[in-house]
């Protein structure tokens, strides 16, 4: 698998997907996670292009709710942080 | 006439590339083989008219997105002459890939670097010279939005458009076979889809998603989580209590009716050993299988229906904290049912520091053969109105001394592991689903239980009546000589001898502990309820549940520890951390209530 990194501060519009905000709606344009987490976010979904809606962000920093497609996932926001999304 | 396709990832400005070399002539038009419709354009390049075909953005040209495949499609069915490749030249390390992939489909390619403006901003630069020789093709800096670079553009475009002037039917053939890999992944998880797999029966969205708005709401959610587990412990009891009663008067019916005829001829101690004994023991515990078999059903009914996996959703915030996730939550629940499958379910977790903490957690959780006991002791102490409440107390207990654990241990067992979970959407399960999950547990459940109690309850009838002669239950017993023993210990916090016996059976399996009182005290039923009433204070009481609630993990469950863990040592301090924990955590209820009381 190819680890695809780049410095987030060059193009200052790139957001992450724990930067969303209920109910809005972006495009996985990069993951930034380790061979593991990325054949597993992968299998979930988490794919380059494809679109991603926040349903809802836990309380006291909890886990986020997002829809790909039709699957739902629950993921902490520090893993929502390696996935790179663009409006 | 030669064609042109331009691709490159969304939001590149290749559109607005494609508008600045066509002027205003570009035509929209459907493409036969591609389900959308693609802006063309015919362009003076050189000396040679061309159609520039403005293709979808795409992120990876062996993706599966609508876009990819309409580009992949396009690409086959159309002889294309040349790739025109337009990069964000700010975003150039994450879009290189789909240069490289495009440029392994062996066409004849220019890269064009948009946004040049934009990356000289940012004080980036990009070695056009270097970055040619190293991709064997042209590379021209662009600024698309200000034109500049755009003589450049054409004349790459030009040049490489002549030289890729014989190229004909054979590499369109190379171009299908690089391609035709992914149209036949295509084809066949459509085939597949189509014909093996059905769709489970499943709630329209907006009904899941409204029931969500509620049951994942930010400060209504937990609340109404444990409200619903409290209904369900209720129903359990409401509708488990009558037939447990049933049942209990129908073994005692049993026993004068059938058994006790025939067994008049056996002699005193054998007739002792199997009617007191084993049919006493197995009796009082199987009047508790209604009980159990309705526990495991509503617990799969609210697994089933997904509840389980938003429980994970509400609770991981908290369990974070404690070094943990929402799936040990999750784990712990199942653990109430029986903490063996539960500590087992560990094994999703990859990250070993979690899976031992979600381990050392899960045997605190009070499961169905805890549950046993307690229901059999507080309707002896208790009045039937308080009963539910002194049981759902037990449950929080439950959790503080869960809680207690992982704080203590958070920084023994560190985790790193990521927590990404599907969340199912909501279903309704079943009859059949529940039924055919609910038996599963209680078969395994059943299968334990019996093989543990008539050995179990066989061994404490013989503890407790001999050596021959003895007075039975009396102090003069090998039973009554452990109470003895462990007096000092267990004197301080509330438990006498007797009580002493049944916990040492407690260590083999929590079920055995009614079937112990049973025999113990050689008695049944109503009786026996009776007896324990007169026999120990609700304090005293309280305290001894405490004390079985956390004290040890059954074997069964320390058996799984150690297989699961590989540890021998983990093992154990799964045996002494609880049982440190239970001494203590009574110690300072009973002593705590004598204080406050003034006795």
């Amino acid at each position: 698998m190819v680890l695809i990194c780049y410095n987030r501060t060059v193009n200052p519009e790139t957001r992450n997907l724990s930067d969303l905000a209920p109910g809005q709606l972006a495009v996985i344009s990069a993951v930034h996670a380790d061979e593991a987490l990325h054949h597993r976010l992968a299998a979930l979904g988490f794919r380059i292009g494809r679109s991603v809606l926040m349903m809802r962000r836990g309380r006291w920093s909890g886990p986020l709710h997002v829809r790909l497609g039709a699957t739902d996932v629950m993921l902490r926001r520090a893993e929502a942080g390696l996935i790179s999304v663009s409006a | 006439m030669k064609r042109i396709a331009l691709i490159g990832m969304p939001n590149t400005g290749k559109s607005t590339l494609f508008n600045r070399l066509t002027g205003s002539s570009a035509r929209v038009a459907n493409w036969a083989g591609v389900t959308v419709d693609l802006a063309s354009a015919r362009i003076l390049l050189g000396g040679h008219i061309a159609e520039l075909v403005d293709l979808p953005g795409i992120y990876d040209l062996h993706g599966f997105s609508d876009d990819e495949r309409v580009v992949r499609h396009f690409l086959e069915a159309y002889a294309i002459d040349m790739l025109a490749i337009i990069v964000n030249a700010t975003q150039i390390e994450r879009q290189l890939p789909l240069v490289l992939q495009a440029r392994s489909l062996g066409l004849p390619m220019v890269l064009l670097l948009n946004m040049a403006d934009e990356a000289k901003r940012h004080g980036m630069q990009v070695d056009t010279v270097r970055l040619t020789a190293r991709l064997g093709l042209p590379v021209v800096m662009i600024s698309a939005k200000y034109g500049t670079g755009q003589p450049a553009a054409l004349k790459a475009l030009a040049r490489t458009l002549d030289a890729a002037l014989e190229i004909g039917p054979a590499r369109h053939a190379a171009l299908k076979s690089v391609l035709s890999d992914d149209v036949r992944i295509e084809r066949e998880t459509a085939e597949m889809m189509a014909e093996a797999v059905t769709l489970p029966l499943q709630l329209p969205e907006q009904v899941s998603d409204r029931i969500d708005r509620l049951a994942l709401h930010p400060w209504l959610g937990l609340p109404l989580f444990f409200l619903a587990m409290l209904v369900m412990f209720q129903a359990v009891f409401w509708l488990g209590a009558p037939l447990q009663q049933g049942l209990t008067a129908l073994f005692e019916q049993l026993r004068q009716l059938v058994l006790e005829p025939p067994a008049a001829a056996l002699p005193g101690f054998v007739r002792g050993l199997l009617l007191d004994g084993a049919y006493a023991g197995f009796a009082t515990v199987a009047a508790f299988v209604p009980l159990i078999v309705l526990f495991f059903l509503f617990m799969a009914l609210v697994e089933d229906s997904g509840y389980l996996a938003r429980a994970a959703f509400l609770t991981d915030a908290l369990m974070g904290r404690l070094g943990l996730d929402g799936r040990s939550f999750v784990m712990v629940l199942m653990g109430f049912g029986c903490n063996v499958p539960a500590v087992m379910g560990t094994r999703m977790m990859r990250d070993r520091p979690l899976r031992l903490l979600s381990m050392l957690v899960i045997p605190l959780s009070l499961c169905s053969a805890r549950l046993q006991v307690f229901l059999f002791i507080v309707s002896a102490i208790f009045q039937p109105a308080q009963a539910p409440w002194v049981i759902f107390g037990f449950y929080l207990a439950s959790f503080a001394v869960m809680m207690l654990t992982a704080l203590v241990f958070r920084g023994r067992f560190r985790n790193t592991e990521p927590f990404v979970v599907e969340l199912p959407p909501w279903r309704v399960p079943t009859l059949r689903q529940v039924w055919m999950r609910g038996w599963m547990e209680v078969r395994h459940f059943l299968a334990r239980a019996t093989r543990f109690i008539v050995i179990g309850v066989i061994a404490i009838w013989l503890l407790t009546n001999l050596p021959l002669g003895a007075a039975p239950g009396g102090t003069a017993t090998l039973a009554g000589q452990l109470g003895t023993l462990f007096a000092p210990i267990l004197a301080p916090i509330g438990i006498d001898e007797k009580l002493t016996v049944a916990l040492l059976f407690g260590f083999v399996a929590k079920e055995v502990m009614i079937g112990a009182f049973a025999v113990i005290y050689g008695l049944s039923g109503d009786a026996l309820a009776g007896e324990l009433a007169r026999s120990m204070t609700w304090v005293q009481a309280v305290s001894f549940m405490l004390f079985t609630l956390i004290y040890t993990p059954c074997m069964s469950t320390i058996a799984t520890i150690k297989i699961e863990s590989r540890s021998a040592a983990f093992a154990t301090l799964s045996v002494l951390w609880p049982l440190a924990l239970a001494w203590g955590a009574s110690f300072v209820f009973y002593q705590g209530m004598r204080l406050l009381s003034g006795s």
